[in-house]
């Protein structure tokens, strides 16, 4: 057996291989296989189906978060168009289930195939635009997204909504949340092997060369158009992909959900997990989702126990204060996200008591 | 004939007043390249102001006015210095985000002040502003929005292109370092824009306000509208943002005219999306002049 | 402390991002009046210098952690470059960055900061005067104008602001050889017209040596070595390491170099 690897006191790489390495040490191999062991063997076991159902939506939020930190925190290219994305997977999911009677595990995929096709047109701004105007074509996205995602009433039954069929798999009827659970967690582990992966092969280092220096990218010979129109691709299938198990967890689907607050928040999930950082993702993901419920269950707290009785309160302002405050304060204090706040408490537990 | 006129006429008016919201916004793009996210709330604000003061402080309509836009200004300083200036030098998505968590505190409180209600203003503004041709009436609130759109326009023009001051925003905007080792004051610069952006953003809310009533929602999703007008116009273009403008106002009130109400949102950024492969840049927005 | 110093360097350090080192106790002394060169290969810390003394390190996260510099009389060290500026200290930043969507005139203008408000006209004929290539440029956007007329175009930028001290970052970069010397001379017609006090860093030892009234060398952060000019010209390790020379004082050829490096003496 080859000797196990610790953590080093220092970098000290001596090949290229070591760079590409995702686990710098057997150590954290162990960990992170165990944890996902546990994670299977446990929490769908002590969760009460409140919980269960939270931590799926964490699930789902993650694959669509590490979708869009493909595109901001590596490919550079700010795209406030992905809750739309997650919409028209959710969509594009619902239309194969219904329309086309389409079993479970086919309409996912092609759900974010779909969505990655939607993706890329609109992409192809991102030829000529850069920066600050491409993040308004990606708004303008949005916008175009949502209207026909309402007027098209022919495909998507407009305000109506659609209702999907129940999901099975191989025979077997997926009902409830401990079902899902496993589903939104193996496809989550599997999507974030596949990020992981993709960032170490040569599209993934173009990614990163078209962020730090597009001209300089193009001058090594990186065709950037088709790179960015591939991370959009890539971006856009992370979300339809969210979006279809969405559909099928949620059973009907609305237009309503998919506005730009969603984008928003997604963006808000890369940013404050920290860009340019797959982990970081499903930290922020799960940083969101709980921050939403938490404030959800404190507002019905003080309308059931009347203190606030006299004042006209609903969750809308609330809500938008801390989610604000949240962003602000992250931005202004720990700009590289909880993953920087991760890393930062995980080496002083390593290296303590001499923090040098 | 006449409903064409009429359309005509209330697409370019509207097309100033959003000029007008425009312009503040530009205003802190050229000094500062920030693309501010909260500038509805900021038009909100103003109208917010302007309202509390006139019927809750029962100030005269002159007053409570310049108290609005002193308010706002102070505002638009006290943000850039809680917020803005620890970010100074970040990448651009900090920034966005930042404005955008913003924006979400502002509507929240505003939220929480005065709730989600639709407020109308005491009618105030004298009739005899209006113009009356044959059939065509443009009612007062249009006029003041024509001409206080147009009165910007020339004095930002002139502030930009001729005095000190100005140029030195241009400057910043321009590179940082640089304007640094020349001794331009540049927080001051970032606070004086935020500061005027702000008392421009107060000045457009109350219009607004005049004209569809005051409600948070409702003014707070014309700072999405101002994002189409600024791209369209370039986003550092002064008098694009005027073109840009009247180009989206006369755009929607067609669409709405003629077309249908619920594509009135949509077709601005469907026109935006073609013109900007056209031109990236907007229609008056700088080429970026890159050397590697 | 001699009458007639402007500015003294205390064996000031500099640190960047709280962690790396660049500047390990470095002194100057700076007279009225004189052109002061800065020599050093690549990464030996002369922008750095010029950086502390015109507070612009603040930007970059770096700071002057020991030392005093000391400017008429007064300590500046990790001043605001606002202040510094208007104390009479201008630098002129290495590699040109000019304001690319101003024009020209507006370039120039942007050099009024220290002094807002004041009248300037007289300033622009001057410049011009000591600029000719300029004139036809004014309205054209600075980013449309080539290398030398966009180091004309900042050194300008600088003397608007009637800096007692101008601190030059390689003026010389990227430029043809008859470009420089035109430079060059102007910067010395500068010094002699307008009395200014010039640091000036360069690559170019042989030109910056031939203005200069004094010079140092730097090495990884320390001064290695100062003299007067002609001196340091006649010093067989800067003849050897900076102005490509033989020992002999003929240009070096190929036939000459010998296959060990010559050991720099104050290693």
């Amino acid at each position: 057996m080859r000797k196990l690897h610790f953590h080093p006191c220092g970098n000290f790489r001596e090949g290229y291989e070591q760079e590409l390495t995702i686990y710098e040490t057997d150590f954290g191999r162990t960990a992170v296989f165990l944890s996902l062991v546990l994670l299977f063997a446990l929490v769908p076991v002590i969760s009460g189906p409140y919980v269960l159902y939270v931590i799926n939506i964490i699930g789902i939020a993650s694959i669509a978060a590490i979708g869009l930190n493909i595109l901001v925190g590596y490919t550079g290219q700010i795209s406030l168009g992905h809750g739309a994305f997650f919409g028209v997977g959710a969509y594009a999911g619902a239309i194969f289930a219904t329309a086309l009677h389409v079993p479970f595990w086919v309409a996912v995929p092609c759900a974010g195939l779909v969505t990655a096709l939607i993706g890329m047109i609109f992409g192809i701004p991102s030829v000529r635009l850069k920066g600050l105007y491409l993040t308004i074509a990606t708004l303008a996205g949005q916008f175009i997204i949502e209207y026909v995602l309402v007027h098209w009433e022919t495909l998507t039954k407009g305000t109506m909504g659609i209702v999907l069929p129940k999901a099975t798999l191989f025979g077997i009827s997926l009902e409830g949340d401990r079902a899902f659970f496993y589903i939104i967690f193996l496809s989550l582990i599997l999507m974030t092997y596949i990020a992981v992966n993709i960032m170490r092969t040569r599209y993934g280092r173009a990614f990163v060369a078209i962020r730090d220096n597009d001209q300089a990218a193009e001058g090594m010979g990186i065709p950037i158009f088709r790179y960015k129109l591939l991370a959009f691709a890539i971006s856009s299938f992370y979300a339809g992909f969210a979006g279809a198990i969405w559909a099928y967890y949620m059973i009907s689907i609305t237009t309503e959900p998919f506005n730009l607050g969603l984008s928003v928040e997604y963006l808000a999930m890369v940013i404050i997990g920290g860009m340019g950082n797959i982990a970081g993702s499903i930290f922020g993901a799960t940083f969101i989702t709980v921050l939403n419920e938490i404030l959800r269950w404190l507002t019905d707290v003080f309308m059931n126990t009347g203190i606030l009785q006299g004042v006209e309160l609903s969750i809308a302002p609330i809500r938008e204060l801390a989610f604000g405050f949240t962003i602000v304060l992250f931005i202004l204090f720990e700009p590289r996200g909880l993953a920087e706040v991760w890393r930062i408490i995980r080496s002083s537990f390593r290296l303590w008591p001499f923090s040098y | 004939m006449d409903f064409l006129i009429q359309l005509l006429v209330n697409g370019i008016s509207i097309g100033f007043l959003y000029g007008l919201a425009a312009m503040g916004f530009v205003m802190i793009f050229k000094s500062s390249s920030v693309l501010n996210f909260a500038h509805g709330e900021l038009l909100a604000a103003g109208a917010f102001i302007f309202l509390t003061l006139v019927t809750w402080a029962k100030l005269p309509i002159f007053l409570a006015f310049v108290i609005t836009l002193a308010g706002t200004f102070v505002l638009g300083f006290v943000i850039e210095r809680l917020f803005l200036r620890p970010l100074i030098g970040e990448p651009l998505i900090y920034v966005i985000m930042l404005t955008v968590g913003l924006a979400s505190i502002f509507k929240g409180l505003m939220l929480l002040i005065w709730g989600g209600n639709l407020y109308i203003y005491p009618d105030f503004l004298p009739a005899h502003l209006s113009i009356q041709m044959g059939s065509i009436n443009i009612p007062p609130v249009y006029v003041i929005s024509i001409v206080i759109g147009l009165l910007f326009l020339t004095l930002f023009g002139f502030f930009f292109k001729f005095s000190s001051q100005g140029i030195y925003m241009r400057s910043v905007a321009d590179n940082q370092t640089a304007s640094l080792s020349l001794g331009v004051n540049v927080r001051r610069v970032f606070a004086l824009s935020w500061a005027i952006a702000a008392l421009v953003a107060g000045m457009s809310g109350i219009i607004l306000g005049i004209i569809n009533g005051i409600n948070v929602h409702d003014l707070s999703s014309v700072g999405l509208k101002v994002f189409p007008v600024v791209i369209l116009g370039g986003l550092d273009s002064i008098g694009g943002a005027i073109v840009g403008g009247l180009i989206i106002g006369l755009l929607e009130t067609f669409t709405g005219g003629y077309l249908s109400p619920s594509l009135r949102d949509v077709v601005p950024y469907i026109v935006l999306v073609f013109i900007l492969l056209v031109r990236p840049y907007g229609l008056f927005g700088l080429v970026e002049i890159e050397r590697v | 402390m001699k009458d007639n110093t402007l500015l003294q360097l205390n064996n000031i350090s500099v640190v960047y991002s709280d962690v790396i080192q660049v500047l390990k106790g470095v002194s100057l002394l700076v007279e009225q009046n004189k052109i002061v060169s800065l020599l050093g290969s690549n990464g030996a810390g002369k922008t750095t210098t010029l950086k502390a003394i015109s507070g612009l390190l603040k930007p970059e996260n770096g700071k002057v952690t020991d030392g005093t510099l000391m400017y008429e009389g007064k300590e500046i060290q990790n001043s605001a470059p606002e202040d510094i500026t208007r104390m009479g200290i201008i630098q002129v930043l290495e590699g040109r960055q000019p304001f690319k969507y101003l024009t020209i005139e507006e370039n120039l203008r942007v050099g009024t900061a220290t002094r807002w408000g004041k009248p300037y006209k007289k300033d622009m004929e001057l410049i011009y005067d000591y600029f000719p290539p300029l004139v036809k440029r004014k309205k054209t956007l600075a980013g449309y104008c080539s290398g030398g007329e966009l180091q004309m175009l900042v050194i300008g930028r600088a003397l608007i602001a009637h800096p007692k001290l101008l601190l030059l970052d390689e003026p010389s970069l990227g430029l043809a050889p008859l470009v420089v010397k035109e430079i060059f001379k102007i910067i010395r017609r500068i010094n002699e017209e307008q009395g200014t006090t010039i640091i000036l860093v360069e690559q170019n030892a042989n030109m910056a040596l031939q203005i200069a009234h004094y010079g140092y060398v730097m090495e990884n952060g320390k001064i290695v070595m100062e003299g007067k000019a002609d001196e340091l010209k006649k010093n067989p390790d800067v003849r050897e390491f900076y102005l490509g020379m033989g020992a002999s004082g003929l240009t070096k050829s190929y036939k000459d170099v010998k296959a060990y490096k010559r050991r720099k003496r104050w290693l």
